[in-house]
């Protein structure tokens, strides 16, 4: 920021401002989205027919085996994708395929995981109308249920003990296709099937406190504990799985239209962005919570496709974060005293839903402040100042558990590991939210503790955590503070930072990884 | 001749009490109360088995501000005779030798008027000792009146002087403060609820109200059941402070009841249509009311499970929703007062002399005002839970 700079776009939940930064700050944009392939159908068959150490597909599917394709769920990619979704393509390629090939016992599953079930029109978005058509009456295309005990089978454990356990569909396949889209570094690999096809006995022991608290970060699999757990996991996987995995990558190119100058640099703003953002700005202002929701609800991104590749876990998992890599990650010389961060509308575990506080937090404190290799662009003990409101607002749809979180949990303690002894067993034994989760809409019970853990290694490195404009009882039950402005913020931390702290702003979305050196 | 507060009829005073309700107690202890200071003769101690007792502390209860309030039902109407001294929460001075407690003795009162006490031949529930539920409280050579407080020729304890008969009195052990002492009476009916309750051991409990009430209440459950999980419902700070010292599991407030109970025990949420209340399928296996208002009444009904007990030891409000009753098979129980023969085999006083020994009772007494400041006194105890206070007591010696 200098003299000449003029005001920066903050993403502050349903909503964005313009703010003046202090001289001096430094503001990390993402980079230019890649250009994307030209040919996405060729770019698949590709992928298929010449994997990295694999046969290719075709080679692999043969008449009366059992092929079950499981893909990514609605938590990605952030906004949803504009149709056809890349899933569906790779989806409907395969299934050419399996055809070909005389493949009739096809199962199609949903690799949710904890995370909520999908709804059958959120299914069809992914896969398509056909593939939906052919599949989901028959109850061949469906959400995993981490809960249904008769259908998990439990290969073995590590090496170190943990438990691999996951849907008997895919365990008693003869052939496992697994459909990813890798929007940021953190997914894709072996987290896809050992994570997204889990159950709670699975995931418990690499989703907890400790674990997160040592995964630094979730963007670099070779020093997240968490990745190193499910790359342990994946091993014993696919001692008994054959896995074909597929993984794509998307560009930096999310918002279109109208939203267009949200991914632009501030001083290139033409005139027709300055009244786009003038014109949006003011409007979402004066509309109404519901309309406002609507509108960020509806958004839909015009990703281009950086890359498919297919075959083997490792190998396809290195081309794909060489293309995430190639995306996201920016050189950033040094840490700063205080990174500053604006939370926007959508996260991954409120898609077509609210963003509560722990959805908020989690979004800023676990995932943006997590999008950096080496380390975090905050020094230790630094400070960290977010916007978002930060109301207080619940689906009881999709979050039940939340609300009981929210209002029992952290009114007793903030602490991951505290919280986790305490309560974690019994809100992920819970019957009412083992019940909602199964029949319903409802993140499993234990997964607000997961939202929290998340930030665990954000509350351990940072000094002060300030949130500007956020609602005063919400952000004090998480046990944060609030400001009013940013200049109230920096002079709210700076016992811990100074007068004159160095200052980073990381301008996302779109998405960035902060490469700090 | 003495000093004392007189409950009297005064049909435009009970008409504009209970049109005003609750909601506005500064009218009510002003010139709407049907309650006035007034000097008038000492009640007397002719019989053989009666004395007089000076009382040192004597409480206000939620049923005596139900009285000035007008939101007693008329129901009570035929078990009280006007004018009377109201106060039957009491620690008093013997001033004449009563059998085997010699005068000076200090004194807490049982204040049921009981068939012995009434001197006619005992009725079925007094010989079994269940004497809160006395048939004769009408008869015999006292003026009617259900207890000690509601009865024209007793006196009360909001008076200088009362009477009473030796099976009404338990001597105070010297050790008991007589702020404890006063507390001993609601405590004794806490006994009792909590002996009605039946609490299995390990059964999850509900007691919603926190009030002198609802915090005896979850005392004596934790001291007297086995109970597992107790979930106070609390709506003030100090109520909820309270509540965890006298053995609550969990707090929650009045909007908090259907998530809590949900969360503690496990159970199914519903919410029904247009607006309808909600409730669980499942919840604790016992609820204790102790607010008696519908909306409490509705809560706890509404979070037992199926087969459950429901006990109302507030005094109940009319127009709460039966439908769990009959759906859910909920056994509805009253609690009233305290017997002499409790299910332990002890009468509630005994049990409760003890717990007022051994309870964190310090500082439950948080005012006390002398008589003459009565109106200040009773729109201190209708707001108690809000001002941080759990009882509110007249310092009779003071007045």
């Amino acid at each position: 920021m200098d003299d000449r700079t003029p005001p920066l776009l903050v993403h502050n939940g349903e909503g964005f401002l313009l703010e003046r930064f202090p001289l001096g700050t430094r503001v990390v944009y993402p980079p230019e989205a890649l250009p994307p392939v030209r040919d996405v159908d060729e770019a698949i068959q590709n992928a298929l027919l010449n994997p990295l150490e694999s046969e290719p597909l075709p080679e692999l599917l043969r008449a009366g085996m059992r092929l079950t394709i499981a893909f990514d769920d609605i938590s990605i990619p952030l906004p949803p994708m504009k149709k056809p979704d890349i899933r569906q393509r790779i989806i409907e390629a395969v299934l050419e395929l399996a055809a070909q090939a005389g493949v009739d016992d096809v199962e199609l599953i949903s690799a949710n995981a904890l995370h909520r079930r999908l709804t059958p029109n959120e299914l069809r978005d992914i896969v398509g109308e056909r593939v939906f058509r052919s599949f989901f009456p028959d109850g061949k295309l469906y959400n995993f249920d981490a809960e249904d005990s008769a259908n998990l089978t439990h290969l073995g454990q590590t090496k170190h003990g943990e438990d691999v356990e996951i849907s008997k569909r895919a365990a008693e396949s003869d052939l496992l296709v697994y459909v990813n889209v890798n929007l940021v570094a953190m997914d894709g690999g072996h987290k896809s099937t050992s994570i997204g096809l889990a159950s709670y006995k699975s995931l418990k022991h690499h989703h907890n406190s400790h674990t997160m608290i040592h995964s630094r970060s979730f963007m670099d699999h070779k020093a997240s504990k968490m990745h190193h757990s499910a790359w342990r996991m994946g091993e014993v996987l696919t001692q008994h799985v054959k896995v074909f995995q597929i993984e794509t990558t998307l560009n930096n190119d999310i918002f279109g239209g109208p939203l267009e100058f949200l991914q632009k640099r501030e001083w290139e703003w033409s005139l027709k962005d300055q009244a786009s953002m003038l014109g949006t700005k003011r409007a979402l202002a004066a509309a109404p919570s519901k309309l406002r929701h609507k509108i960020f609800t509806d958004v839909r991104s015009t990703y281009g496709l950086t890359g498919v590749h297919a075959g083997k876990i490792e190998p396809v998992h290195d081309k794909t974060l060489e293309n995430v890599h190639r995306q996201h990650m920016v050189e950033v010389q040094g840490q700063s005293d205080v990174a500053i961060m604006g939370v926007p509308f959508i996260g991954p575990y409120n898609v077509n839903s609210v963003m509560n506080p722990i959805l908020a937090a989690c979004m800023g404190l676990g995932y943006y402040f997590n999008s950096y290799r080496g380390n975090p662009v905050v020094r230790k003990d630094g400070a960290v100042i977010l916007y978002h409101p930060v109301d207080y607002e619940f689906s009881q749809l999709h979050h039940p558990s939340y609300v009981d979180f929210f209002e029992e949990v952290l009114a007793e303690s903030t602490d991951p590991a505290t919280i986790e002894a305490k309560f974690e067993k019994q809100y992920a034994e819970d019957p009412w939210y083992i019940h909602l989760y199964r029949t319903s809409y409802a993140y499993h019970g234990v997964h607000p503790f997961y939202m929290w853990y998340w930030i665990s290694h954000a509350l351990d490195h940072c000094g002060d955590i300030v949130w500007v404009g956020a609602n005063r009882k919400t952000v004090e039950r998480m046990g944060f503070r609030s400001a009013s402005t940013l200049s109230d913020a920096l002079e709210m931390v700076s016992h811990s930072v100074g007068r004159s702290p160095s200052i980073t702003y990381l301008h996302n979305p779109p998405h960035l990884l902060a490469d700090v050196r | 001749m003495m000093l004392a507060l007189e409950m009297y009829r005064s049909p435009a005073k009970f008409l504009a009490a209970k049109a005003v309700g609750g909601r506005i107690p500064g009218i009510l202890t002003g010139p709407a109360a049907p309650l006035r200071l007034v000097t008038i003769n000492e009640p007397k101690a002719e019989r053989p088995g009666w004395a007089r007792i000076r009382p040192i502390l004597s409480g206000i209860c939620g049923s005596d501000l139900g009285m000035v309030t007008g939101s007693t039902k008329l129901y009570f109407s035929a078990v009280v005779s006007l004018p009377f001294v109201p106060g039957h929460e009491i620690v008093g001075e013997l001033l004449d030798d009563c059998e085997d407690l010699p005068k000076g003795t200090r004194v807490v009162m049982d204040s049921v008027l009981t068939c012995e006490a009434r001197g006619v031949e005992l009725c079925e529930n007094c010989v079994s000792g269940n004497t809160n539920r006395c048939d004769r409280i009408t008869v015999g050579h006292v003026a009617p009146g259900l207890q000690t407080g509601f009865c024209q020729d007793t006196g009360g304890g909001w008076g200088n002087m009362l009477v009473a008969h030796r099976s009404q009195l338990y001597a105070v052990p010297e050790a008991l403060t007589n702020e404890r002492a006063v507390l001993v009476e609601p405590l004794a009916g806490a006994v009792h609820a909590a002996l009605r309750a039946k609490v299995q051991p390990g059964q999850s409990v509900l007691v919603s109200g926190a009030g002198a009430v609802g915090l005896f209440a979850t005392l004596a459950l934790r001291e007297l059941t086995q109970a597992g999980r107790i979930t106070v419902v609390a709506k003030h700070p100090k109520q909820r402070e309270l509540a965890r010292a006298f053995g609550a599991s969990d707090v929650v407030a009045p909007d908090e009841v259907f998530r809590g109970v949900r969360r503690s025990t496990g159970a199914f949420r519903l919410k029904p249509d247009f607006g309808a209340g909600e409730f669980l399928l499942g919840g604790v296996d016992v609820a204790v009311d102790a607010v008696g208002s519908k909306d409490s009444i509705d809560t706890v009904l509404r979070v037992t499970k199926a087969g459950g007990r429901v006990v109302l030891s507030g005094m109940p409000a009319s127009g709460a929703d039966l439908s769990p009753v009959w759906f859910r098979e909920l056994e509805v129980t009253g609690t009233y007062a305290s017997a002499r023969e409790e299910p332990n085999g002890r009468p509630a006083f005994e049990t409760a002399l003890e717990l007022a020994g051994r309870a964190p009772l310090d500082g439950i007494v948080g005012a006390r005002y002398p008589l003459y400041r009565w109106r200040e006194a009773l729109d201190h105890a209708h707001s108690a839970g809000r001002l941080g206070t759990v009882k509110v007591a007249f310092d009779v010696r003071a007045s």
